[in-house]
């Protein structure tokens, strides 16, 4: 049996072949694994807007910190968010300030401690794909059958294929070959939702899993698609992802949200890649509650994550990367998140 | 980071699960995957099972990961 | 109730503080140089180069599976001198009480710390106690100190070890940071993984026969075994190459790690020791450690290699490699 790394080479051949990961949980298995390192010299395995917190613009970071701020608010977030910098420093200052922040596993937990602590205004920073936002769901329907009054959520969930699309059309997508697509986003959406970008841009998808021989099968089928000039849609996590996707999970998504046009960090407004509570649910919106503007955005001088999330560049092409950003002293979102393309190239690549 | 490998349901609780990984327990909530019964495999996230897995696929992902060193196969699909 | 709870009056120097200590810290520590209660404790000179080390115990919570904080005081600051070829002679521990904790509750630190002290075969030999006020401290926080004696002969260092030379460690990682990790509030996860926080002394007096072959022994607490391997590298300007298949955990461990988001490498143990010999010595060392109950589950998990730069490095089981670093700061949950 041949090994990964020879597979590899087989498949490429030596052509040149670019391919773009769209998801953080690849990024970093992509390095823990070892397999970026196996990569022929001419395939060249660029990392997308994959991760939630590298995307998220800056006006969220700095009003999940104002709301910090205030008097009876705690903040439940994913551990991710707890270090990112905003213009008035990060939510991990913001706590050694005084500030209440709750580090949870899922908005589910967030809810659960909202109805243990009534004398507590519960925020919860709803970050995130279509992985996330059932969660999110399910908390806003819980805190409604419970009848809570003093939990919501600031929301900033994305949708991917808006974004990828978004990509293309632009000149993200130029001498792009295909995309290794994500493994659970697909688990909901299914893997016919990438059809439009093989079918309007011509360009290769493959769904796969996390272990390094579904990645690796992945991006093996992206090469032999890219061989034969046939670029199309192929399933290599048969396992957990179905052409259709979960409805079930749709469903809980589509009952609570609703789809808008959203601020991506760096990129700008894409339009229809965000979601928002629809009005039935508004009650539970921080932003809404406590009006506050989540959508500016508002880059870091220097800081070129929002290139590097588009993949046009790499981090060792920013000027601040490992020399005054690092993961112990972050600039950028990138650096900040365990899946930011430059925390996981700072960790595992240098 | 999204998990690789699923999770034996093992206790329904209404609308909740709990999900076995090698002797760690894991409530989530079954409102993605309401048809799941006792000993289906389940992935996770964020606190969600997000989809039921075959078995056989489980176990054959499974078993590629122990060869490799860093997963062993549950008792229940060995 | 009344008599139930530590007051604040307990660390007031007067009649209560007297009776704290005679009632429930003399009896379970009584040795020699406590018992006189001076001011300080007098020790026989015993020649030779001094090993000091001290710790500071915060541990939330106080109590969890396989441990507590008492135990954990007492093993980390011995097994710091064991790790570098010191034979402990005496502690000192010091209490910093939140008033409000249950004296059952100190009982139970106390006994448990005394155990150690016993199985460590280390005497407490003065200490100090202190109540603060309530939200002033975070239940019970321990400070701890130890002297040893280091054996003429013995330099245990990065600087120490050469190119070909073997990293073991002495068995199953991850499980101390994990079992606290998994008993912190709010999470709807459960494991069977528990500390394996324990005195190290035996294990490193073995390896220690092997002479001028042992290099290096640390244990690998907050940092983990990557921190362990990252410093290697670092300090003793060397590659350090680990074989991630060859590192031992249990399946539980590894599961509990990945639903948490943790890297395994990168979290705390509190009863197991790295240790680089020479190759020629490997086996032995190898044997040596499984000989123990503490090192059954010992392995041989890499080497050190002339790599320039210095980097530790792990060869992956899908047949990779990639770069160990040391954790950054506080480990955290990650989504998607």
């Amino acid at each position: 049996m041949s090994t990964p790394a020879e597979r590899l080479a087989t498949a490429c051949a030596g052509r040149r072949v670019t391919l773009m990961e769209v998801c953080g949980t690849h990024t970093v298995s992509l390095f823990r694994s070892g397999v970026r390192g196996m990569l022929p010299p001419s395939l060249k395995l660029i990392s997308g807007p994959g991760c939630p917190v590298c995307v998220t613009a800056q006006g969220y970071i700095d009003a999940a910190l104002e709301l910090a701020g205030r008097q009876g608010v705690t903040i439940a977030t994913y551990g991710d968010m707890v270090r990112v910098p905003g213009r008035g420093g990060s939510l991990a200052e913001a706590r050694a300030r005084g500030a209440d922040v709750l580090v949870v596993y899922s908005a589910l937990d967030a809810v659960a401690w909202a109805a243990k602590h009534p004398e507590r205004q519960v925020v919860f920073l709803a970050v995130g794909f279509e992985t996330t936002t059932p969660a999110t769901a399910q908390a806003v329907l819980d805190a409604e059958e419970q009848g809570l009054a003093n939990f919501r959520v600031l929301t900033a969930h994305k949708l991917v294929v808006p974004a990828m699309l978004a990509l293309l059309a632009g000149d993200g997508g130029d001498g792009l070959d295909g995309f290794l697509c994500p493994g659970h986003v697909s688990v909901v959406i299914g893997s016919e939702a990438y059809r439009p970008i093989v079918t309007r841009h011509g360009k290769a998808c493959v769904v796969a899993g996390f272990e390094a021989s579904s990645m690796v099968a992945g991006i093996e089928r992206l090469c032999e698609m890219q061989r034969d000039g046939q670029p199309g849609l192929d399933n290599r996590y048969t396992v957990a992802v179905k052409p259709e996707g979960n409805p079930h999970a749709q469903a809980l998504i589509d009952r609570v949200f609703e789809s808008c046009d959203a601020t991506w960090r760096a990129m700008g407004t894409i339009p229809g890649s965000g979601l928002r509570l629809r009005a039935a649910y508004r009650r539970f919106d921080a932003a809404v509650h406590y009006r506050l503007n989540t959508e500016v955005d508002d880059d870091p001088g220097a800081c070129r994550c929002g290139e590097v999330i588009q993949g046009k560049v790499e981090p060792k092409e920013c000027p601040l990367f490992g020399n005054g950003c690092t993961p112990t002293n972050p600039v950028g979102p990138c650096m900040v998140s365990s899946e930011g393309t430059c925390a996981a190239w700072f960790k595992y690549g240098r | 980071m999204c998990l690789a490998v699923p999770g034996r349901l093992i206790a329904i609780d209404g609308k909740v699960g709990v999900l076995d990984f090698q002797g760690n327990q894991l409530r989530v909530s079954l409102a993605m995957t309401p048809e799941a019964t006792i000993g289906a495999w389940l992935l996770v996230h964020a606190g969600m099972a997000l989809q039921e897995v075959d078995p056989d696929e489980a176990r054959q992902t499974w078993a590629y990961l122990q060869e490799m060193g860093v997963a062993d196969v549950p008792a229940e699909l060995a | 109730m009344v008599g139930e709870l530590i007051l604040l009056g307990h660390g007031g120097g007067g009649e209560l503080t007297r009776r704290l200590i005679a009632e429930h810290i003399l009896p379970r520590f009584a040795n020699p140089a406590l018992d006189p209660l001076t001011d300080g404790a007098v020790l026989a000179n015993p020649g030779g180069r001094l090993c000091v080390t001290t710790d500071a115990s915060v541990v939330q919570p106080i109590f969890f599976p396989g441990g507590d904080i008492g135990r954990l005081a007492v093993c980390g600051t011995v097994n710091d001198m064991s790790v570098m070829g010191a034979r402990p002679l005496a502690l000192t521990l010091s209490l910093i009480i939140e008033e409000g904790l249950s004296f059952a509750e100190l009982d139970r630190v106390l006994d448990s710390a005394a155990a150690a002290a016993r199985e460590a075969g280390v005497p407490i030999v003065t200490g100090d106690t202190k109540v603060v006020e309530r939200r002033r401290g975070d239940g019970l926080m321990l400070s701890t100190a130890g002297l040893g004696v280091l054996p003429d002969g013995v330099d245990l260092s990065p600087r120490r070890v050469r190119p070909g030379d073997a990293i073991l460690v002495s068995g199953r990682i991850a499980e101390h940071g994990l079992a606290v990790m998994a008993c912190r509030e709010g999470l709807a996860f459960s494991t069977p993984v528990v500390s394996d926080v324990a005195p190290l002394g035996r294990l490193c007096a073995a390896l220690l026969t092997l002479g001028e072959g042992l290099r290096f022994m640390r244990d690998p607490t907050r940092g983990g075994v990557a921190g362990v391997a990252a410093d290697l590298a670092e300090d003793g300007a060397v590659g350090v190459e680990l074989d991630e298949q060859h590192i031992p955990i249990s399946p539980a461990a590894r599961h509990a790690a990945e639903l948490l988001g943790l890297d395994p490498l990168a979290v705390a143990n509190e009863g197991k020791i790295i240790a680089v010999v020479a190759a020629a010595d490997a086996e032995r060392a190898l044997a040596l450690l499984r000989a123990d109950p503490l090192g059954r589950e010992a392995a041989i998990i890499g080497r050190i290699t002339a790599a320039t730069p210095p980097l530790a490095e792990m060869l992956t089981a899908a047949g990779g490699r990639r770069i160990v670093q040391r954790p950054h700061g506080e480990e955290l949950p990650r989504i998607c």
